[in-house]
């Protein structure tokens, strides 16, 4: 419901822990994990990603159709790109 | 006509506010969802290549300038923030601090722009624009010209989103200005955030797949 109002406190709490997040995504890469780099590097993006979607999005607030639609998206996402791996990382 | 509510702002096929705002901020979602995939596309393809050529792509991407990205970053979060915020005073219909907010967002959406210019004007002298006069001293120069073509065309239709972005923020003032939004009615304010911050979302993906693949 777009009519909810967040307390301000959250939204500068929500923008503190993307820098914070930010800095670590900076920071973990000057360590060498091998393949797991990008495992790591996607999770802290999906992080953030997430806080922004949720809080300053709303979808937190939103009606169950709002969800149904950003989790469209991201459905369609994952059907691209296992279709695209099927392919390519079977060759 | 019974059941149409007695407000104003609210057109003949709503029943309410709250009807219109949810079904307003949900064809913003539709959009965004068809955004997703346009952008997912240019991701999977990154996917793939990065796949192929992994250590071409870790090498050609300590050319990117590590801190101005990071900064850029930053830049865009707070950006984000005071949109969000500028939602918040168009809801409480606080109209000098929607408007304040508003040309906060477009300064920070612009110092990101002039910062990303910055950094292409760099890359054109160091000849890494791909092209006939692309040139590369790392040991896989063809599949590093990959790498940057996905730079390029990846950031710059980023640049071209905040541009559009910076483009509604300017309607959204000049409408403000005129006293357009009320506690009642801001739903033009509410779904210019909601593209905001999905321009945003984008450049959390793309400064670590293309500005931290490999810094050791």
């Amino acid at each position: 419901m777009a009519h909810h109002v967040v307390p301000q406190k959250i939204y500068v709490l929500i923008f503190a822990t993307l820098i914070c997040l930010t800095l670590l995504t900076v920071d973990v890469s000057f360590y060498n994990m091998g393949f797991l780099n990008i495992y790591v590097a996607m999770t802290i993006a999906t992080c953030k990603a997430l806080f922004v979607v949720l809080y300053f999005m709303h979808v937190r607030y939103s009606p169950k159709l709002t969800w149904i639609f950003a989790g469209a998206a991201i459905f369609w996402l994952i059907i691209m790109f296992s279709l695209l791996a099927s392919d390519y990382l079977t060759r | 006509m019974a059941e149409h509510s007695e407000n104003p702002y609210v057109a003949h096929h709503f029943t309410d506010m709250e009807q219109q705002r949810e079904a307003g901020s949900l064809g913003m979602w539709g959009f965004l969802v068809t955004e997703i995939m346009f952008f997912g596309g240019l991701f999977a393809c990154y996917a793939t290549y990065r796949s192929m050529y992994p250590e071409a792509f870790g090498e050609a991407s300590k050319e990117l300038n590590i801190v101005l990205g990071t900064v850029n970053t930053a830049v865009l979060i707070c950006s984000s923030l005071t949109m969000v915020l500028a939602v918040q005073f168009a809801q409480q219909g606080k109209r000098k601090q929607l408007i304040t907010f508003l040309v906060l967002t477009i300064v920070l959406g612009t110092a990101f722009l002039c910062i990303k210019g910055f950094e292409y004007a760099h890359k054109f002298q160091e000849h890494l624009f791909p092209g006939s006069s692309f040139a590369y001293a790392g040991p896989h120069p063809q599949q590093a010209q990959i790498f940057f073509s996905l730079y390029f065309i990846m950031t710059g239709l980023h640049a071209l989103h905040m541009i559009i972005g910076i483009g509604v923020l300017i309607v959204l003032i000049i409408q403000a200005r005129k006293g357009t939004y009320t506690s009642e009615y801001y739903s033009p304010v509410d779904v210019s955030g909601l593209y905001w911050h999905f321009v945003d979302i984008v450049w959390i993906f793309l400064f670590p797949l293309l500005y931290l693949i490999n810094r050791t």
